[in-house]
């Protein structure tokens, strides 16, 4: 369950047509300053929100973390605890070169009985025994998977990356087509993974919105890169149905702290190669080149096989991988890149 | 040289050949069948509690109360619990008249879609779909039998309203079972009025968790009421409520082969002796003698294998057409089963083709064996075909066997089911037929001989032939006990049903919600209204509830009515003991007989019902008869239940007109009152002609193979009798000369029948009683915890003896009108 995975189910409970319920009127996402720690909390009153976990572990591999909170789109009366107000979905997955492919799990649950929710005053959102909670300037990640087990804290020492304008940051042409977007860079990651040390190096998303994906687009491309540097780099394009690109946006911030924001012209994202999946037969662009206000970098996939067959859960196919940035064929940097709507054009 | 006889064969003997292996055919069948259509159901029954357990390991289940909700989220995150899955499941009344009910299974439906994912896996969008208010999906059955589709609504009675919910689809038939409808819990909890309650959880065990272990400490956290087991073990029990009634046809059917086992026996007796001097030659020309014997079971295995092949093919139609038009149940109405599907295996048909050919080998190993052990000098001899069987059989093993039979019924079931009592019929048949001979001998041998020639030749033939009277006797014997005892059962039975609706529906008006499942009930105002109507004398509430006490078993139904003024014994009709409340002692219970026997439950024992979610003791004060609820009943004062619980609902009652007042006008008013157009009334007498009807259709079935087992006994009376007639063909001749008319004759040979018959059919009532007596109080009391009272249909006994002896005198007469055809002089020709 990915972003664009995500989207489609809340996309389905709002989209739906109602019998007896009213439907869900969504604040919008206006220009304001985020405040913390209130904004590391849950929104609930938007249509969705994401806590997005991505990073290498020495080794190397990569993991993924991540927890979406959504709002269904239908007003209900109902006083029962189960009514579904608020669903937190968790996913999590393991990038292991050694084994080829992902390792990856995923729980869905509506916030009851205390057994899954999102807190409003700092980031603590959990389904049964998985949970992310944010103390003091630590966050710490348990995941019980299915196939390997994640017990991990995140230092965030450093400061927050805010995206867009000042967290406000625009998806599409229209102006509610936006979310408030900060990231988090550089986390020093220790741990364990199935009980043995791991540490390592991660990049945290939070993101909220009411209208993520306009309707011409068909997917998006997404890149976090930790730069070896002790910089950071984010770049997304949203891809339009009919070809081409509807949409772009990132930021440079260097290593002693300075931040550049690139307009939608200044961001390149270039498939170099790609790869054909054996099970599904989508082609994703793997290996891209990642251009922003004239710097460039090539992104190299830890290990070509990071397809997520979701189908029979979130009903959509992507690919979600480690890769690394290389610049004159040398490492300068390791992060995430999300390539999602290759399979079928996202319908909203 | 097998086809050869069987082509050389006269085509009457092949006629007969026929018939024998029809018998076999139509018992092969019948078991065939049944087996078929008991496996599908069983199946069918295992994969309705996996279908919705889905993938889980453990569950956890309440009775219709059910349990808090709070106990889902302690048990979803008990160490060793990897997922927990939370569900409301209630038995819906469709509003509308006489709709029935429907299964709601209201489920987390994100947390079903992982523990239970059939449902969801042909469209994972079905989730998020119900995640919307007021939203079902429909189970195939359910949109089949109520004809409604995506957009429709569908009206649940609730109380006394009526809640709409709106179809959103319709689910493949295997995902979800039965006539049932698949929502959220939010949706169920909400709209069938049971906020913050939960009825049933999934478990799943994280990998590395002890299940026992688990379960312990899982049983420490339920409430009172509710239990958990294993999925395996429900699994493994949902065919055990039903078991009984299924192994009752499986033996009926066992019945019907086993006669069509006498047929062969009768047909190859007669044969054997018909081709006596046949088989002499052959031993004479250097056969030796187990040849002789293998020869005649190499005839009956041919016919066993043609009647089974034939049987495997009529079974399965049966199956087919028998499901088709009654349902996996056979219309017992004994557990909801939309039609399953029949799966034909090798397994089962090799199983009925070797029982068909067995029994048709067991049939003629008598006549094999006796056919081989005649000198073959004598046999050669014309007339010694009159030999056969002449030495009885000492008396000791049929004395053993009706010994046998009268121990085997004093023993309890094995395992829920009567074995003892079937091991006893079977004795008491075997021992009757088994004494025939001797018996016969006897009888006849002390008849006072009459100067009446017809009369006097019947005699002397009977006396001085015993073997053939014997086989004859035999198929009287066999298929008349069966046929009386049937009858006696049955009609006592029904007649007990018959009492038993007369005590226990003493009132001039009833008004049920009960139809309407687990949701409809009435609520205090209306009751206070109702009693307050000037046309009612009075009137008698009734609260009804279910009660878990074991997992493995169906839940108890727990009745809490207003109790009359003079005793309890004046609503529902007490058996046995009771046991007289003493000051001190806890509120008294009165438990059905299927209680008393399941549960081990007696008149003053001290009982513990879980109600409100807490255990509360009751003394056991009597046990009823109960044929409405056959799992078990628990009756307690409503006063005591309200007084437990607070719960002043109630779903069914019972009123008295007041001097002058009409029952139509009684009706009108409780229509009129707020909430009572839904409402259905009755009148003792249709709810009487209803239950009755009930009963007839479900043991229609039961009453149609019954009618066949005795049918194929009666063809083979009448084959062997008639078979009989004509091998006296050269005896008739000899008569003729002796200057007897052909009536003389005809009268001689109707006065042995109807000897024979009179005789058979005597036999056949003392048997058939006992049979009766052991079907009565064993078998059915075994198999289904009911008792019931001994009422023997006397006119019927004597009609069915009447058509017997009159049946078994037409057949001889008119086989010897046949067998005189021929001119004395040619009929006697081949004995010089």
């Amino acid at each position: 369950m990915r972003r664009r995975a995500f989207l489609l189910a809340s996309g389905a409970l709002a989209a739906a047509p109602l019998a007896r319920a009213g439907r869900v009127e969504y604040p919008a996402v206006l220009p304001r300053r985020l405040v913390f720690p209130r904004d590391h909390g849950a929104h609930p009153e938007f249509r969705s929100e994401w806590w997005y976990v991505t990073g290498w572990l020495d080794g190397p591999s990569g993991f993924q973390v991540t927890f979406f909170r959504a709002r269904p789109g239908f007003e209900s009366e109902n006083p029962s605890s189960f009514s579904p107000r608020q669903i937190v979905l968790a996913h999590a997955a393991l990038s292991d070169p050694g084994r080829g492919r992902l390792l990856h799990d995923q729980k869905a649950a509506r916030a009851a009985l205390g057994l899954a929710g999102a807190d409003e005053d700092t980031t603590r959102v959990w389904v049964d025994d998985w949970r992310l909670e944010l103390s003091e300037s630590v966050y710490r990640a348990r995941i019980a998977a299915r196939e390997f087990e994640l017990d991990l804290n995140l230092a965030a020492d450093g400061p927050l990356l805010l995206q867009g304008d000042s967290g406000f940051s625009r998806k599409g042409r229209r102006p509610e087509e936006a979310s408030y977007y900060y990231s988090r860079a550089q986390l020093a990651v220790r741990g364990r993974v199935n009980g043995r040390p791991a540490s390592g190096i991660a990049w945290l998303d939070h993101e909220w919105s009411s209208a993520y994906l306009a309707p011409e687009a068909a997917g998006w491309d997404w890149c976090g890169i930790n730069l070896a540097s002790g910089g950071a780099l984010m770049a997304f394009r949203m891809r339009a149905k009919t070809g081409g690109v509807h949409y772009a946006g990132g930021t440079l911030r260097s290593a002693d702290g300075g931040l550049r924001r690139f307009a939608p012209h200044e961001i390149a994202l270039e498939p170099l190669r790609t790869w054909r999946s054996p099970r599904t037969g989508v082609e994703y662009p793997v290996a891209m080149r990642v251009g922003v206000g004239g710097e460039e970098w090539r992104l190299e996939p830890l290990m070509d096989d990071q397809e997520l067959d979701a189908r029979a859960s979130a009903g959509t196919i992507y690919w979600e991988g480690a890769v690394r940035a290389l610049r004159d064929g040398r490492e300068v940097g390791r992060g995430y890149l999300e390539l999602t709507g290759y399979w079928k054009p996202m319908k909203l | 040289m097998l086809r050869l006889l069987l082509v050389l064969r006269p085509r009457r003997a092949r006629g007969r050949t026929l018939l024998s292996a029809a018998g076999i055919a139509l018992g092969v069948a019948l078991g065939f069948g049944v087996h078929l259509v008991n496996r599908a159901a069983v199946e069918d029954l295992a994969a309705a509690v996996r279908s919705v357990a889905g993938e889980a390991d453990l569950e956890v289940r309440g009775g219709r109360g059910g349990f808090p909700e709070s106990l889902y989220a302690r048990l979803a995150s008990l160490p060793g619990v990897a997922l927990a899955s939370p569900l409301l499941e209630l038995e819906a009344g469709i509003a509308g008249a006489d709709r029935g009910t429907i299964r709601v299974v209201g489920a987390d439906v994100l947390r079903a879609a992982v523990l239970q994912p059939a449902l969801f896996a042909d469209d994972p969008a079905r989730r998020i779909e119900l995640l919307e208010p007021d939203k079902v999906f429909l189970s195939a059955a359910a949109a089949e039998s109520l004809r409604l589709a995506r957009g429709d609504r569908l009206a649940l009675v609730v109380g006394q309203r009526t809640v709409e919910l709106e179809v959103a689809g319709v689910l493949a038939a295997s995902s979800l079972r039965g006539v049932a409808a698949l929502t959220d819990v939010a949706t169920a909890q909400w709209r069938l009025g049971r906020l913050g309650e939960l009825n049933r959880i999934e478990l799943r065990l994280a990998p590395g968790a002890y299940r026992d272990a688990l379960m312990r400490s899982i049983a420490a956290l339920l409430p009172p009421g509710a239990q958990v087991a294993a999925v395996e073990t429900l699994e493994e029990a949902s065919g055990t409520p039903s078991r009984a009634y299924r192994v009752n046809l499986e033996v009926l059917a066992l019945v019907a082969l086993v006669t069509g086992g006498f047929l062969v026996f009768s047909a190859q007796a007669l044969e054997v002796a018909r081709r006596r001097s046949e088989h002499a030659l052959l031993r004479v020309i250097g056969l030796e003698r187990r040849g002789v014997a293998r020869l005649v079971l190499a005839e009956a295995a041919a016919l066993g294998v043609l009647g089974s092949l034939a049987g495997l093919a009529l079974g399965y139609a049966l199956a087919l057409a028998a499901v088709r038009a009654w349902g996996g149940d056979l219309g017992a109405g004994q557990w909801r089963a939309a039609a399953p599907e029949l799966r034909l295996t090798l397994d089962g048909a090799l199983a009925y083709l070797a029982a068909g050919i067995a029994t048709a080998l067991a049939g003629a190993l008598l006549p094999a064996l006796d056919a081989a052990r005649a000198p073959p000098a004598r046999a050669l001899k014309s007339g010694d075909e009159q030999r056969m069987f002449e030495k009885a059989a000492p008396p000791w093993p049929g004395v053993a066997l009706l010994a046998a039979g009268g121990l085997l019924a004093q023993l309890g079931p094995v395992n829920g089911l009567p074995l003892a009592g079937y091991g006893a019929i079977a004795c008491l048949l075997l021992g009757a037929v088994a004494l025939m001979p001797r018996l016969s001998q006897a009888v006849f041998a002390s008849l006072a001989s009459t100067r009446q020639p017809s009369l006097a030749l019947a005699l002397a033939q009977l006396r001085g032939a015993p073997g053939q009277a014997g086989v004859s006797l035999a198929a009287i014997v066999a298929s008349f006990s069966l046929m009386a005892a049937m009858a006696i059962m049955v009609a006592s039975f029904r007649q007990s049903v018959d009492e038993w609706l007369d005590a226990v529906l003493p009132a001039d008006l009833y008004l049920r919600t009960t139809h309407a499942g687990d949701t409809a009930y009435l609520e205090p105002g209306f009751e206070a209204r109702v009693r307050a109507l000037p046309q009612i004398a009075r009137v008698e509430f009734l609260r009804t509830g279910r009660l878990l006490l074991d997992p493995a078993r169906p839940a108890l139904v727990l009745i809490a009515r207003d109790l009359p003024p003079d005793g309890v014994q004046r609503t529902f009709p007490l058996v046995g003991e009771r046991y007289e409340s003493k000051p001190g002692d806890p509120p008294a219970a009165w438990v059905s007989e299927a209680v008393a026997d399941l549960y081990g439950y007696a008149p003053g024992s001290r009982i513990e019902l879980p109600l409100a979610g807490r255990n509360r003791e009751f003394v056991v004060a009597g046990v009823w008869r109960d044929y409405a609820r056959q799992h078990g009943a628990v009756l307690i004062d409503r006063k005591d239940y309200a007084a437990l619980t607070g719960d002043r609902r109630a779903n069914d009652l019972a009123l008295w007109l007041a001097p002058g007042a009409s029952a139509a006008g009684a009706a009108a008013a409780l229509r009129e009152l707020p909430g009572g157009e839904q409402l259905e009334l009755a009148a003792p007498g249709e709810i009487r002609e209803r239950s009755l009807r009930i009963f007839d259709r479900s043991f229609a079935v039961t009453y149609a193979m019954e009618a066949v087992a005795v049918l194929v006994g009666l063809f083979g009376l009448s084959s062997s009798l008639g078979a009989i007639v004509l091998a006296r063909r050269r005896e008739f001749g000899m008569l003729r000369h002796l200057g007897l008319t052909r009536g003389q004759i005809g009268a001689m040979l109707a006065a042995e029948g109807g000897l024979l018959a009179t005789l058979g059919a005597l036999a056949g009532l003392a048997a058939g009683g006992a049979i009766s007596l052991v079907l009565v109080h064993v078998v059915n009391r075994q198999s289904f915890n009911w008792s019931m009272e001994l009422h023997p249909p006397y006119a019927l006994l004597a009609g069915l003896t009447a058509v017997l002896i009159a049946s078994a005198m037409a057949t001889a007469t008119i086989s010897g009108r046949e067998a005189m055809g021929t001119a004395p002089v040619r009929a006697v020709r081949e004995d010089w």
